[in-house]
C-alpha cells in the first residue's frame, strides 16, 4: 500500500524525459524523424498521434498481449456467476424448467423437507436430478465463492481433490472460486481507485499548472500537509470506527491516491502553458476553460496514460496488503488478501498461498508488462528507433 | 600540397536508410573550408562521422588524416587523435560545456589529459588560452562557472578548450548561430585570427552564406547527402554552377513592397506612446518570499504602425522585443498608451474579445506554436469558434480552406489535408499553417515575431514572399520583430531599433539602416553585412 501513494517508485517518471526539446537548433527535419513513428503509413493516411502510439504499443508483442490476456480475464471474472456458482445454471425437474441462478426455489419443489432454498450440493438433490427425465445443467466448477462445502471428504482445509480443484480454506469455501471473485474484486476496486484518482489527480494538478502563481503556491503545500497525514493509523481508526465496507475503503484510499499524479500533471501543465501554441489560442481569444480543455490537456496526458497500468497493480496491491492485514473488505468477501492471510495461518495448506501467490503475480506482472510497453510506445526518444 | 584531411566516398547511414551518399573532399593544412546546406542535408553527420561521433550510424568510405584512415583505425588510436589532433566546437555551448566545473578546470583537463600536463602548470596554460581567446580579466574568468559567462564568452571559452592542444584541424559546427548577430563577426574573427596563428586548417559547417563569404577560402554545397559544388569562395559565388548553389546564393530576401510614406490622415492600426512593459521577478533569498522585484523590459517605447505598412522591430536577444510583441498582443499588462484602431487593451477577458479579432500573431518556432494533437482544420478553424461561434461547420470548412489556399496550401497538394496533423509537415508549411490560423479572423495587424528565423533560407525567402502578397492583397500592417537586418530590409517600412529595453533609432527603413546615427544600430548593420 506504500507503493499506491507514490506510484514514481516504479517507474521513471517518463515526462521528465519526455519534456526535454530536442538540442537546442537540432534541424527540424531531425525533429521530425524523432517524432515518426510509422514513416511508411503517413503517406496513406493522417495518423493522429495518440494512434501512432497505439501502433507503438501493439508492436510491443509483451505487452500488447499482456493487455489481450488481462482483458480477457477480467472479461471471464465478470461472468464469474455463469463459471463459478453453486446453483445449476439450468435445471428440469418433473417436466417443469427452473433457472435456479437467477431465481432460488425452496427445496421442497425438488422433493426436499424444508422451505429453505435448495443446497444443489446436498446428495439428496443431487439424487433426484439423477432421475429420468429431470437434469440439472451446473457452471463448470460448482460452488459460490460463498458456499461452505458441508459435504468434503476431508477435513478443512482440504486439500485439491476432483470436487474442488483448488481445494478449500479452512472454513470449507472452494478455493478456485475464491480466487476467480477475489480477483474481480481487486480488479474493479482497482479500477474504480485508478478512476478516481486519475480524475482526482487530473484535476488538481490542471488547477495548479494552468493558474501557476499563488494558486499553486498556496495547493502546493496544502499537498504537502494532506500528503504528511499518516495514512494507515487512519484507515485503522476509520477500520475501528466505521462498518468496513468497499465503498469506505474507496473513499479513504482515494483521498491520498491523487498526490503523485498531481504533480505530475501539474509539471505538464506548466511546462505546456507557456508554449506558442498556448499563446497563440489566448491571442485568438480563447477563455481559459477552452484553452485548458482544447490544448493544454490533451498534451499533457502522457504521464497520465503512463502511470495507468501501474496505478491499476499498486491498487490491487493496497487492497490485498489491507486485506492481509485485516482492515480492508468485511468478512466473507472473497479477496486475495484474506486467503494470504490464512495461507499464513494454515502454512500446511500449501494450496491456499501457492495458487493466491499465483494469482497476484500474474495479475501484477501483466499490469506491469503493459505498463512498460505503453510507456516505450509514449517515450519520444525511443519512438524514433 | 598533399592534403591533411583526405575524404573519399563517404556514405554514412542509419538503420539502412542513406543520409550521406558517398561524398569526396578534402582539406590542406592551414585551408578554411566551409561545408554548406540547409538542415537535413546532413553536414553535421557528415562532420561528427569523420571522428566517428555519430552513434548507431553505418560509416563507410576513406578518411586519411595524415596517412592514416580515421574511419578503420581502432576506437583507441581514434581516442587519440580527437581532441588532440582534431577538435571540435559545437553550436551551443551552454551544452556542450560541464556546468559543474569552472571552465579554467575543464580546459585544463583537457590539457592534463592530452598534453599530460601537471596540475599546477595546465591551471596556468589554461588561463593563457583564456586570455588568447581575448576574455577579459582571464584571471578571474578561469574560475568562473559556465553559467556565469555571457554567451559569447562561453563561445570564447569552448574555442579555448578547442585550441588547448594545438589541434591540426577544427571542426566548427554552426560556431555561431546561437549568438547575437554583433557577437557573430566578433567569434569569426577570433576564428580567422588563432587560425592564421596556429596554422591549422578549419572546417566549418554552416548554413550562413554571409558568414562563409567572410570567413572560408573554399565553399563546399551539401544537398540531401549530394556534395553538389565546391570550389574556392570567390569563383562559387561569382559563378555558381548547380542550380541548388544558385538557389542558396539567391535565398537572400527581396523587397517586394508598396512603397510610399503612410498618409498621415489615416488612423493608424496601433499606436504606442510611453509604453512601459515590466514584469515580476523574485528576489533572492529571504525578502522574496514577502515581494517580488520587477524587471523592465520595455520602457518608453512610442511608435505607431500605419494601415498597410509594415513597423520592423530589431535588436538583440533580451533587448525586449518579444516582450514588446506579447503587450502589442494584449498578452502582458503594460503601462503608457497602446491603441489598436483607437481602442486598449484592458483586464477582462470579454472586453478584449473585439480586438483580438484586430491583431493576430506568428511565432517563431513552427514546432511549438501547432498543438501536436490537433488536425490541420481544428487549428485553422479555431478562430472561428471564437469569434464566429454560430457558423455552421460546413461554412467554416469552407472558410478554412479558403483560408489555407491564401497560404498556398491546398487538396491536390496534400491529399486529405484537413485530417492531417502537424508533425507530417515540414517547418516552412507549419509556419504557413499558422499564418493561416491568423488570418481566418481577418485581421488588420499581424504581429510577426521572428516568423522566419527557424526556418532555412530558401524557405525564409518563401514566407517573406507569401507575407508580402498578402500585405498587398489585404493591406495588413505587420509588427516585425526580428534579429535579421536583410529579413528587416526586405519587409520594413518603418524600423525601431531596440537595446536593453529601450529604443535607441527609429525612422524610415532606408535612412535607419542606410545612415545610421547611433553606434549601436551601426555595428547591428555592419554585423549583418
Amino acid at each position: 500500500m506504500f507503493g499506491w501513494t507514490r506510484v514514481s517508485g516504479l517507474t521513471n517518471p517518463p515526462e521528465a524525459a519526455s519534456g526535454r526539446l530536442p538540442p537546442e537548433g537540432a534541424p527540424p527535419a531531425d525533429r521530425q524523424s524523432r517524432i515518426r513513428g510509422v514513416p511508411e503509413k503517413e503517406t496513406q493516411a493522417p495518423v493522429s498521434p495518440a494512434r501512432r502510439a497505439w501502433l507503438r504499443f501493439k508492436r510491443s508483442r509483451l505487452g500488447f498481449w499482456s493487455l489481450v490476456l488481462f482483458c480477457a480475464l477480467t472479461l471471464l471474472s465478470l461472468q464469474a456467476e455463469l463459471i463459478s456458482n453453486d446453483k445449476p445454471l439450468l435445471a428440469r425437474y418433473d417436466g417443469q424448467w427452473y433457472l435456479p441462478i437467477i431465481r432460488n426455489v425452496p427445496e421442497t419443489t425438488f422433493g426436499g423437507d424444508f422451505q429453505t432454498p435448495t443446497d444443489f450440493l446436498d446428495p439428496f438433490i443431487q439424487k433426484q436430478f439423477e432421475k429420468p427425465g429431470n437434469f440439472a445443467l451446473y457452471p463448470l466448477n460448482p460452488y459460490h465463492h460463498s458456499t461452505i462445502n458441508y459435504f468434503a471428504k476431508e477435513p478443512n482445509p482440504s486439500a485439491p481433490s476432483a470436487e474442488n480443484w483448488l481445494g478449500t480454506d479452512d472454513r470449507g469455501r472452494d478455493v478456485a472460486a475464491r480466487l476467480l471473485y477475489g480477483f474481480r474484486i481487486s480488479v474493479l476496486f482497482a479500477l474504480a481507485l485508478t478512476v478516481i484518482g486519475v480524475a482526482l489527480g487530473v484535476i488538481t494538478g490542471a488547477i495548479q499548472g494552468f493558474f501557476g502563481g499563488k494558486t499553486d503556491l498556496a495547493f502546493q503545500r496544502f499537498i504537502e500537509i494532506w500528503g504528511s497525514m499518516p495514512e494507515l493509523y487512519l484507515l485503522i481508526i476509520f477500520a475501528a470506527v466505521f462498518d468496513p465496507s468497499i465503498a469506505l475503503l474507496l473513499v479513504l484510499l482515494s483521498l491520498f491516491g491523487w498526490m503523485g499524479l498531481s504533480d505530475y500533471v501539474r509539471a505538464e501543465f506548466l511546462r505546456n502553458r507557456q508554449l506558442d501554441y498556448v499563446r497563440a489560442a489566448r491571442a485568438l481569444g480563447l477563455s481559459n476553460w477552452q484553452i485548458i480543455w482544447r490544448h493544454v490537456l490533451p498534451n499533457s496526458l502522457t504521464p497520465v496514460v503512463t502511470f495507468l497500468p501501474f496505478r491499476m497493480s499498486a491498487a490491487i496491491l493496497a487492497l490485498t496488503s489491507l486485506d492481509f492485514l485485516g482492515l480492508g473488505v468485511p468478512p466473507g468477501t472473497p479477496s486475495l488478501g484474506e486467503l494470504l492471510a490464512q495461507g499464513k495461518n494454515n502454512i500446511d495448506a500449501w494450496w491456499i498461498s501457492l495458487s493466491t501467490f499465483g494469482v497476484l503475480v500474474v495479475t501484477l506482472l501483466l499490469l506491469t508488462f503493459m505498463g512498460d510497453a505503453l510507456r516505450d510506445a509514449l517515450d519520444p526518444r525511443k519512438a524514433e528507433q | 600540397m598533399s592534403a591533411l584531411l583526405d575524404v573519399k566516398n563517404l556514405r554514412v547511414s542509419f538503420d539502412g536508410k542513406p543520409v550521406v551518399h558517398g561524398i569526396d573532399f578534402s582539406i590542406g593544412p592551414g585551408e578554411k573550408l566551409a561545408l554548406v546546406g540547409e538542415s537535413g542535408s546532413g553536414k553535421t553527420v557528415t562532420a561528427l562521422s569523420l571522428l566517428r561521433l555519430v552513434p548507431n550510424a553505418e560509416i563507410s568510405g576513406k578518411s586519411t588524416f595524415l596517412g592514416r584512415d580515421l574511419l578503420s583505425i581502432q576506437e583507441r588510436e581514434l581516442r587519440g587523435i580527437r581532441g588532440r589532433d582534431i577538435a571540435m566546437i559545437f553550436q551551443e555551448p551552454m551544452t556542450a560545456l560541464n556546468p559543474l566545473f569552472t571552465v579554467g578546470d575543464q580546459i585544463a583537463e583537457v590539457l592534463q589529459l592530452k598534453r599530460g600536463m601537471a596540475r599546477a602548470e595546465s591551471a596556468q596554460a589554461a588561463i593563457q588560452l583564456i586570455a588568447d581567446t581575448g576574455i577579459p580579466e582571464p584571471q578571474r574568468r578561469a574560475r568562473s562557472f559556465p553559467h556565469q559567462l555571457s554567451g559569447g564568452q562561453r563561445q570564447r571559452a569552448m574555442i579555448a578548450m578547442a585550441l588547448a592542444c594545438a589541434p591540426k584541424l577544427l571542426l566548427a559546427d554552426e560556431p555561431t548561430t546561437a549568438l547575437d548577430v554583433t557577437l557573430r563577426g566578433q567569434i569569426l574573427d577570433l576564428l580567422s585570427d588563432l587560425q592564421r596563428r596556429n596554422g591549422m586548417a578549419v572546417l566549418m559547417i554552416t548554413h550562413d552564406l554571409n558568414l562563409v563569404r567572410r570567413f572560408a577560402d573554399r565553399v563546399a554545397v551539401m544537398e540531401n547527402g549530394h556534395l553538389v559544388e565546391q570550389g574556392a569562395v570567390a569563383e562559387v559565388f561569382a559563378r555558381p554552377q548547380h542550380a541548388y548553389t544558385r538557389k542558396l546564393i539567391e535565398s537572400k530576401p527581396v523587397r517586394d513592397v508598396v512603397e510610399g510614406v503612410a498618409d498621415a490622415a489615416a488612423e493608424p492600426v496601433m499606436q504606442a506612446g510611453n509604453l512601459r512593459v515590466s514584469y515580476p521577478v523574485s528576489l533572492p533569498g529571504i525578502r522574496g518570499w514577502f515581494k517580488k522585484g520587477s524587471f523592465v523590459a520595455v520602457r518608453g517605447a512610442d511608435f505607431s504602425i500605419p494601415p498597410g505598412q509594415t513597423l520592423g522591430v530589431v535588436g538583440e536577444s533580451g533587448s525586449g522585443k518579444s516582450t514588446l510583441a506579447l503587450a502589442a498582443l494584449g498578452l502582458l499588462p503594460h503601462q503608457g498608451r497602446l491603441g489598436v484602431g483607437g481602442r486598449t487593451w484592458s483586464r477582462s477577458t470579454a472586453a478584449n474579445q473585439a480586438l483580438r479579432r484586430v491583431v493576430q500573431v506568428v511565432f517563431q518556432d513552427p514546432f511549438s506554436s501547432l498543438s501536436p494533437r490537433m488536425t490541420v482544420e481544428d487549428i485553422v478553424g479555431e478562430g472561428l469558434r471564437v469569434h464566429e461561434s454560430g457558423l455552421p461547420a460546413e461554412a467554416r470548412r469552407q472558410r478554412v480552406v479558403q483560408a489555407l489556399s491564401e497560404v498556398g496550401m491546398t487538396e491536390a497538394q496534400f491529399p486529405r489535408l484537413l485530417t492531417r496533423y502537424p508533425h507530417e509537415f515540414s517547418g516552412g508549411q507549419r509556419q504557413r499553417l499558422a499564418i493561416a490560423r491568423a488570418l481566418i479572423v481577418q485581421p488588420r495587424l499581424l504581429v510577426l515575431d521572428e516568423p522566419t528565423s527557424a526556418l532555412d533560407v530558401t524557405i525564409q525567402k518563401q514566407v517573406l514572399g507569401l507575407l508580402q502578397r498578402l500585405q498587398r492583397e489585404r493591406g495588413l500592417s505587420f509588427l516585425l520583430i526580428t534579429h535579421d537586418v536583410d529579413v528587416i530590409r526586405a519587409m520594413a517600412h518603418q524600423v525601431i531599433v531596440m537595446k536593453d529595453g529601450e529604443i535607441v533609432e527609429s525612422g524610415q527603413v532606408g535612412q535607419v539602416l542606410d545612415e545610421p546615427r547611433h553606434a549601436y544600430t551601426r555595428t547591428l548593420v555592419a554585423a549583418a553585412a
